[in-house]
């Protein structure tokens, strides 16, 4: 097989330009820089999951000959550092203060000469605390005895943080009452840690002469970033620069800011020497970003032949300690109400209840498009519980109720207007290419033998998923976070020699962008990708833009760059007229890189040797300064609406509950594919994380608040042996307001996939008579589930 | 940050040296080998020796012989090493199917065959298949020598019969014709440790189980194995029915608690399941029907 | 407080003073500056700090510089020789089998021994030779693809 069918120029797979540094380990990770006269700070952490702090002792740790600083709430009382914002207007501890919240939790920093006695020095600080009780399960939050998290908080006498709705309630509710069939299941979609190989870390650089901040940190989001170390540490914003180096993953887990930057910030003013954090693996796992904790309702209303009327769901969201969930302003629940899925339904309503726990904060992260990875999950298993209840085939019953392409678009009735779709077709395609007819027959073969009494060997179960997503946030007027639009930058400046620069504001994780947006500005203007530089990741030579999650790059700053790079050609239209001497409406463009005379197509010129006019002595037309270079900002008129069918096979071993994912088919349409290689690579990737939610990764905690996942040999990842090879499809519905009709695609598999495997498992297991097993499903949870325990009511036991 | 305290380091240069290095410390010295179960406990300092000695270079002990019908297994001998040998796959298989399941084929390349039974982790899956096939460890001191059956060796989770000033030098394992074993582990993924697991080797007399041994890890079976699901198994039919009352018995006779893998009623029921997997499976080897 | 050591790497040799607990991964980056070789997680699960020592992977989290006295150890640097790529190297591009790079050094040094003793494996022994490394990016497809388009690449030469 050759990856390369298109090398030169445009759309179709090329290979990945920053490779050629990755494979001689030539990368550059934020751990990778080192600045001389670099000093190390590591964070003292909470043991417990609530308590006061009655006192920290601190001298022996400075008393350590390499310790050059220890920091604690107190010193950052002093410098009105040791709260700051989150990014959903609550509050979060830099370093506890009053009370430790979740264990795990920021208690002091010390910085030192090397890491190794900053790890050592960390033992000498003595943390008297008193326990006080703590409350894990966000069931139990709102009880009138459950204790006061956020005691720091005026008016804050409980642990309610919001309620939200969406949809239409009495439509909704009438649809139910005349119903003729209503199921009901919950659903609980559990706490998980996106958990990137590399874990988050940052690099502070203050220079007191100048004034100037540089931070080297593995964000996804450096100019948002930026911003906010400017409202929360009151330093000028242009005396702040944010470089994000390459990064090793993030998949939201770098989305937000952790207090061990504004340690390291603060250590480097206190020092005035740069001072490097990296986080361990239990740090990642036990403080920052986890993501879901949704414990859901959901019922569904239909008629008796299987049309689905209705859905109405109800949900408890924990979002721990601190609300620091990085949601769109509007949607404290981000957009979990497109959970109608990819169904025609009459009405839908939802509502969300969020609530504090002692449990790390965050929320968002994990490849999940703002809560759609619970929405999607959510119905999907709905649908075939009612599929279960109803005798009906699942696929059936999905084919039945998928919207068809000529409703599109869309208008949901919790408020989307999905942009573009043919649902029915790509459903076939996955059922077409996974033989589902055939693996039904050899499971009724199976089940008959079962049913006889013969119950050697395994159980094959078919799960069917089929999503709709809503990426590329947003429009402005409805999406922002703390206040700034979600709109991105786009630079693009072409040298005299035709070589091109493009800067944008949004930050590979190893999307390939470097890649994929040098093939954008290829197709538009004729450049071979290969003379075009990608810029990223530096807020001093990058437009303003919110940066890389929520599958937002190819439909906001994708889109950005298709425009800039048409301003360019619009302007080198007018410079070509000049140099060929006709109107500029005489001229048409080539498709190839060439401006051309209408009607005489051999009379043109190229956009290199327009480039080089455009910097000479060449008396350029009105409109045209000089030089080609051009800037925009892309608001986006809509999300794109990417969508999927996906289908596995599992094998279930009932003797000892194990699992074994024999196929998976995945039939994507994220729109016009840039380049397909890469495409397929992120779809390979979200199939992975679908099989790891399934069937093994949970962040669970007992009665205390002891964080059960704290590292790899607990939070588990799946490996090559647990993924199958993946079976791909395509179809391609483009976006029809995207400049080059993509669609955003990084969540897509992570976001479809855990309700395939989920739906297969249980699609198995159904001559136990199983209608719903709760993730994850490791062998333990799918025994339970035989012997008729669904539902996780213990959050402890994985 | 995830580092080791400061420790003392001292390279054995031969075993005699290493016991030489042993009695210089005292108890305040860990031995390493593999590393791979001590240095991450160092790591989190819940282990904080004044000194390691490193017995890596003691080639002296590494090897798999087989003479005068003892398998010898020296205890620097990797777990990629038992798993590549030839002889140990021939004559008992169960070290063979127990290899693959260990962790992970990196971590097999460094971890050591004498490391992991004096860890004495109560998951570690060779103790199990030790204990089934009835080994004899031999644990060399100041004064010389010593052997210990195996089912002696572990007196307790991470505590073994090696007093400071010991080193583990070698596995025996006797060679009996008629038989053949199995192994058979449910994990929650590849590469973890045990739910549960059973090793079952077996010798039999036409279709009567002449002898048996039963291993069992993680389910907190004394000394990782089931004498009551021996007793079943001696001298009984080789069937389904034989197979599935040791099963039993394995299940009855173990205590295992509750953790994140599983609750106690499923890691019993896997102890008898994977029991009864283990002696179908080593049954069918010992009469060439299964490789 | 520090001992000295001599290790060779990627063929040269380097004599430092290390505290006993350095570990193999820190002695690598932090005192010989090779930070192809990554850290991950600590318990030596991830695998993204494999090397070779003697020849043979490991996890450089989990492993003492003290133990690497007099042997010799093979990093990501040292793929390449003389301006030529390995064919794992080569693979890894062709086959798109990385993303965000992080895991990639460790992988490729895995998929280099494999390939060494077993030049034609199976999908299944592939996906068995890495499977104590994680990849969060590639699903592990293209990875396994990446070292079958190695083996081809080998065998046919």
């Amino acid at each position: 097989m050759t990856t390369v069918d298109k090398p030169s120029m445009g759309f179709g797979r090329m290979h990945r330009k920053e490779d050629a540094r990755f494979i001689r380990g030539r990368g550059t990770y934020v751990d990778d820089v080192r600045l001389p006269g670099m000093l190390h700070g590591a964070v003292l952490r909470s043991p417990f999951a609530h308590a006061r702090i009655v006192s920290i002792d601190t001298r022996a740790a400075e008393a350590h000959p390499k310790v050059k600083a220890v920091i604690t709430g107190k010193t950052l009382e002093g410098l009105k550092l040791a709260w700051m914002p989150t990014l959903s207007y609550d509050t979060q501890a830099v370093l506890a203060t009053d009370k430790v919240r979740f264990q795990g939790q920021e208690v002091a920093f010390v910085v030192a000469e090397d890491k190794y006695s900053a790890r050592d020095a960390l033992e000498l600080i003595d943390v008297e605390y008193e326990p006080l009780p703590a409350v894990v399960d966000a069931r139990r939050a709102l009880d009138p005895d459950a204790p006061v998290i956020r005691d720091d908080k005026e008016n804050q006498n409980g642990n309610h943080i919001f309620d939200w709705t969406a949809g239409d309630k009495a439509a909704t509710d009438a649809a139910f009452a005349r119903a003729e069939v209503v199921v009901k299941q919950d659903v609980l979609y559990p706490r998980v840690h996106p958990a990137p190989l590399e874990t988050c870390g940052a690099l502070a650089d203050f220079d007191k002469v100048t004034g100037k901040l540089t931070m080297w940190c593995n964000t996804q989001a450096p100019h948002a970033h930026r911003t906010v170390y400017a409202l929360v540490a009151g330093l000028p914003e242009h005396k702040i620069r944010v470089i994000s180096p390459d990064i090793g993953g993030g998949f939201g887990n770098k989305v937000p800011i952790y207090p061990g930057y504004v340690c390291a910030i603060v250590g480097s003013i206190v020092t005035g020497k740069p001072v490097k954090w990296m986080e361990d693996r239990s740090e990642n796992l036990m403080s920052t970003g986890f993501a879901r904790d949704y414990h859901m309702s959901g019922e569904v209303a239909a008629t008796r032949d299987g049309k689905i009327t209705a859905v109405r769901v109800k949900v408890i969201a924990d979002h721990g300690a601190f609300n620091g969930t990085a949601q769109p302003t509007k949607y404290p629940a981000g957009f979990f109400h497109v959970f109608t899925g990819s169904y025609d339904l009459e009405a839908a309503h939802c509502e969300v209840t969020g609530v504090y726990t002692n449990k790390a904060p965050g929320g968002v992260a994990y490849a999940c498009s703002f809560r759609i990875t619970e929405a999607a999950y959510l119905i999907e298993r709905l649908v075939d519980v009612l599929a279960f209840d109803l005798g009906m085939d699942p696929a059936q019953l999905r084919m039945k109720n998928l919207l068809r392409a000529e409703q599109f678009p869309y208008s949901s009735p919790t408020g989307w207007e999905y942009d573009s779709g043919d649902y029915p077709r790509a459903l076939q395609l996955a059922l077409d290419m996974v033989g589902y007819d055939e693996i039904r027959r050899e499971q009724a073969a199976v089940r008959e033998r079962w049913a006889a009494g013969d119950r050697s060997g395994t159980l094959p179960g078919v799960g069917i998923s089929f999503f709709t997503e809503a990426v590329g946030a947003g429009p402005r007027k409805h999406m922002d976070i703390l206040g700034l639009g979600m709109a991105d930058g786009a630079e693009l400046r072409v040298h005299p020699t035709g070589k091109a620069v493009l800067r944008i504001s949004v930050q590979s994780q190893g999307q390939g962008h470097e890649t994929t947006y040098a093939q954008i500005v290829a197709h538009e203007l004729g450049i071979p990708p290969d003379d075009i530089e990608v810029v990223h990741g530096d807020t001093d030579q990058t437009p303003f833009g919110l940066g890389t999650y929520g599958s937002r790059s190819t439909p906001v700053s994708g889109a950005a760059t298709a425009v800039v790079a048409r301003k360019v050609r619009e302007r080198a239209r007018l410079v070509a007229s000049a140099m060929l001497e006709v109107s500029a409406d005489d001229l048409e463009w080539d498709g190839a890189g060439r401006w051309v005379v209408r009607g005489s197509t051999e009379q043109g010129r190229t956009i290199q040797e327009i480039a080089l006019a455009a910097h000479s002595s060449l008396e350029l037309p009105d409109g045209v300064e000089g030089h080609l270079d051009a800037t925009t900002v892309y608001n986006p008129p809509n999300l794109t609406f990417p969508f999927g069918a996906y289908v596995c096979v599992v094998d279930v071993d009932p003797g000892t509950g194990q699992v074994k994912v024999r196929r998976f088919v995945a039939v994507d349409d994220c729109g016009v594919r840039i380049n397909p290689t890469i495409v397929e690579g992120q779809v390979h990737g979200g199939l992975a994380d679908g099989i790891g939610m399934a069937l093994m990764q949970l962040i669970a905690f007992d009665e205390d608040g002891n964080c059960l996942g704290a590292s790899f040999m607990d939070y588990l990842l799946p490996t090559s042996v647990e993924c199958p090879s993946w079976e791909l499809g395509e179809t391609v519905t483009p976006s029809p307001h995207h400049p080059i009709g993509a669609k955003g695609v990084g969540e897509s598999a992570t976001v479809g996939s855990p309700a395939a495997v989920v739906n297969a498992v249980v699609d198995a297991l159904k001559p136990y008579g199983v209608r719903h097993a709760d993730m994850p499903l490791t062998p333990a949870q799918v025994w339970r589930v035989i012997q008729g325990s669904p539902l996780r009511t213990d959050l402890a036991i994985t | 940050m995830q580092v080791p305290a400061h420790f003392e380091y001292e390279r054995a240069t031969s075993v005699d040296h290493a016991i030489t290095l042993l009695a210089r410390w005292g108890s305040e010295a860990r031995v390493v080998a593999g590393g791979h179960s001590l240095i991450p406990m160092m790591k989190l300092r819940l282990a904080r020796p004044e000194a390691l000695i490193d017995i890596n270079e003691l080639a002296e002990l590494v090897y798999i012989r087989l003479a005068d019908g003892v398998l010898r297994v020296g205890a620097m001998t990797r777990h990629a090493e038992l798993l590549a040998n030839p002889v140990v796959g021939e004559h008992y298989p169960i070290f063979h199917d127990a290899e693959r399941v260990i962790a992970d084929p990196i971590v097999r390349n460094r971890g050591t065959v004498g490391g992991s039974l004096c860890q004495a982790d109560p998951s570690e899956d060779l103790s199990a298949a030790f204990a089934a096939v009835d080994a004899l460890a031999v644990v060399r001191g100041p004064g010389g020598e010593r052997t210990v059956p195996i089912r002696e060796f572990h007196i307790g989770p991470y505590e073994t019969v090696v007093e400071p000033g010991e080193l583990l030098t070698e596995i025996r394992v006797p060679v009996r014709p008629g038989g053949s074993s199995a192994y058979e582990k449910v994990e929650r993924r590849v590469g973890d440790w045990a739910v549960a697991a059973a090793g079952a080797a077996v010798w039999l007399d036409g279709d009567t189980i002449a002898d048996a041994g039963v291993g069992l890890t993680a389910v907190g079976a004394d000394h990782f194995c089931s004498p009551a699901a021996e007793a079943v198994l001696r001298g009984a039919p080789a069937t389904e029915e034989t197979f599935a009352a040791a099963g039993r018995a394995a299940a009855e006779s173990c205590r295992p608690s509750a953790d994140q893998r599983g609750p106690v009623d499923y890691k019993r029921h896997l102890a008898g399941e994977l029991t009864v997997r283990a002696l179908r499976r080593a049954v069918a080897r010992a009469r060439g029907q299964e490789a | 407080m520090t001992t000295r050591i001599t290790v060779t790497v990627n063929g040269e040799e380097h004599t430092a003073e290390v505290e006993p607990r350095t570990l193999l991964v820190h002695f690598l980056r932090d005192q010989l500056g090779l930070t192809g070789t990554h850290w991950g997680c600590d318990t030596s699960n991830c695998g993204v700090c494999t090397v070779t020592l003697d020849g043979t992977p490991v996890k450089s989290c989990t492993v003492l510089a003290v133990m690497a006295h007099n042997h010799s150890v093979g990093t990501v640097e040292g793929l390449e020789r003389d301006g030529k790529l390995d064919p794992v190297q080569q693979g890894f591009v062709e086959c798109h089998g990385l993303q965000c790079g992080f895991c990639t050094p460790g992988m490729m040094l895995t998929a280099r021994w494999l390939l060494d003793n077993n030049p034609d494996p199976s999908e299944t022994e592939i996906r068995e030779a890495i499977s104590g490394q994680s990849c969060r990016c590639t699903g592990y497809e293209n990875i396994v693809r990446s070292v079958q388009w190695a083996a081809r690449q080998e065998v046919t030469r």
